[in-house]
């Protein structure tokens, strides 16, 4: 039986230890680690992520943008077309029509496509050296139309016929209803592009916190063992793993930013060539604009949230199993 | 200090794992929780550390009733309580100083105001030269006392030890026993969860022994 006061431990054969050489005081440790192997794998997946998404965005950014100066350049035009008829002075009345066509509010100019020009345009076709007067060629005239307060066209057409009865007015309706139609539809399917790579990026970066966060349950168990409030405990690995998610999202987004200003150099840079061309048709200047960068950076912030949110609750949960499913705990 | 009256627990709908029971815990008493594994030792020390709740009877703790105890009381009276485990729970990646004043940095306490009282617990302990070293290279006896440090830093008014001298050889576990009774002479509470009865006999002390979900008091 032990019932006598007992020596200190320290003072006990077996506790003794050799002094160790003198060291640099460290700074103390955090209480979540910065980094570990599971802590790595989240930072490259929520990157990668992060890279897609953006990219997603920009390219739906980009088309949207597109779609919307087809639709800007197509509707800034209409044409009159006047068809030779028997005792038509195609000069008076083109010159009629131009005038009246002027008059209306929201026309910013008309230009009539004179002889040369309308030979120039079927030059393709009926080769040079033809003498157009001898052909019954139908003339243009170019209406130049203020895209913010466009003129009535039905007004306007109903007004050109009735003082020009072979004339027709076409104010690209079809066409721009069609690109329109085109352009909402692409944007449309960039839109759900987006919403699903938005969707697997929430998941991806949910699942992979949840799994970096399995790895650190004994330091939650030890910070609730010593008494530590459940604020207290989530705030330490929200902080830890706000500052990983965001880590990896600026990485994602900066690699996007980095592609984006790549390929507006090289659009820039190939500008007069075939490729250019063809680029430029599709695409216009291949630029992002603010709105996809403020987009980037709004992807860094969401993603940083969604991480740090994400651990909150996976160590609310931990503590609550902790209690043993019960509620009690903080 | 802690008392419990007619206390049943069981997990979900499953079988009592603790069934009636009825007991006290005076302050600055000493007493050894035993039984076969699986008896609910730790479940029983859970309970007292507040950690579960009770599927009936009455626990009170510190004067305070289990049940009206709210969410934010629980860690403040769980700070009076210190707790030991088997396999210590020490964290890895800080020294063993760092180890033994994490529950004063988890309350907001700024380092210069504890540096000294931890130093002297460490010394006291016998990990004075050890306090700058991580777990990975201390001994099994040294981490048991890192751990036993740990829970002793903010002076509880008692000590729960699940298994401490589990992991340790029977002359380590003499003394960690020693280092118990030093520490309830010095008004601490203890209870000491073990099923080594040579341990058991080394000290007259009070016997709280678990059987089929019932305890019987030897005192």
């Amino acid at each position: 039986m032990i019932d006598a006061p007992q020596p200190r431990p320290d003072e006990e054969e077996g506790f003794e230890r050799p002094a160790p050489p003198e060291r640099a005081p460290r700074k103390t440790a955090p209480i979540v680690p910065a980094q570990n192997i599971a802590g790595r794998a989240l930072v490259v997946v929520i990157a990668i992520m992060t890279f897609l998404s953006c990219v997603t965005f920009g390219a739906v950014t980009l088309v949207r943008d597109t779609a919307s100066v087809w639709e800007n350049q197509i509707s800034r035009e209409a044409t009159i077309q006047i068809k030779p008829a028997e005792g038509l002075d195609m000069e008076i009345a083109l010159a009629t029509a131009a005038g009246l066509a002027a008059e209306f509010d929201g026309v910013k100019g008309t230009r009539i496509i004179d002889s040369a020009a309308t030979m120039r345009l079927l030059e393709p076709w009926l080769g040079s050296g033809f003498d157009i007067g001898q052909l019954p060629v139908p003339r243009l005239i170019i209406v130049t139309i203020n895209e913010d307060s466009p003129p009535d066209f039905k007004d306007m057409r109903e007004a050109i016929t009735t003082a020009v009865p072979s004339a027709t007015l076409d104010d690209h309706r079809t066409w721009v209803d069609r690109l329109v139609a085109m352009a909402h539809t692409t944007v449309t399917i960039g839109i759900a592009v987006l919403g699903l790579m938005l969707s697997a990026t929430v998941m991806t970066v949910v699942f992979a916190t949840r799994g970096a966060m399995a790895g650190n349950g004994h330091i939650i168990e030890v910070l609730h063992f010593v008494g530590a409030e459940a604020q207290f405990i989530a705030r330490q690995f929200r902080t830890r793993f706000l500052f990983t998610g965001m880590k990896g999202a600026a990485a994602g987004g900066v690699a996007a930013i980095v592609v984006f200003i790549l390929f507006s150099w090289w659009s820039s840079r190939n500008m007069a060539t075939p490729q250019g061309d063809q680029a430029a048709a599709l695409f216009g200047n291949f630029a992002i604009g603010s709105a996809g960068y403020l987009g980037v950076l709004m992807m860094v912030i969401i993603i940083g949230a969604l991480t740090a949110a994400t651990s909150h609750a996976t160590v609310v949960a931990y503590l609550s199993d902790l209690e043993g499913g019960q509620t009690d705990g903080g | 200090m802690i008392r419990f009256e007619n206390v049943g627990l069981r997990y979900g709908m499953g079988p009592e794992i603790l069934r009636d029971i009825s007991l006290h815990i005076p302050a600055g008493s000493f007493q050894f929780l035993s039984g076969p594994s699986g008896a609910g030792k730790t479940t029983l020390l859970r309970l007292l550390f507040m950690s579960l709740r009770p599927t009936r009877g009455l626990i009170t703790i510190f004067g305070k009733d289990r049940a009206r105890i709210s969410r934010a009381e629980l860690p403040l009276l769980r700070r009076r309580i210190g707790i030991v485990f088997q396999d210590f729970r020490l964290l890895d990646h800080m020294t063993t100083y760092e180890n033994v004043a994490l529950p004063l940095r988890v309350r907001g306490r700024e380092e210069a105001s504890y540096r000294t009282d931890v130093i002297e617990l460490l010394k006291w302990v016998g990990l004075g030269e050890r306090m700058h070293v991580l777990p990975p290279v201390l001994s099994g006896g040294e981490k048991q006392r890192a751990a036993i440090a740990r829970a002793l830093i903010e002076q509880p008014e008692i000590l729960l030890a699940d298994e401490p001298t589990g992991n340790v050889d029977p002359q380590l576990a003499r003394r960690l026993l020693r280092l118990f009774i030093e520490l309830n002479r010095l008004g601490t509470a203890v209870v000491i969860a073990t099923h080594d009865l040579a341990l058991m006999d080394q000290v007259d002390a009070r016997r709280l022994i678990l059987a089929n979900g019932r305890l019987d008091i030897y005192d």
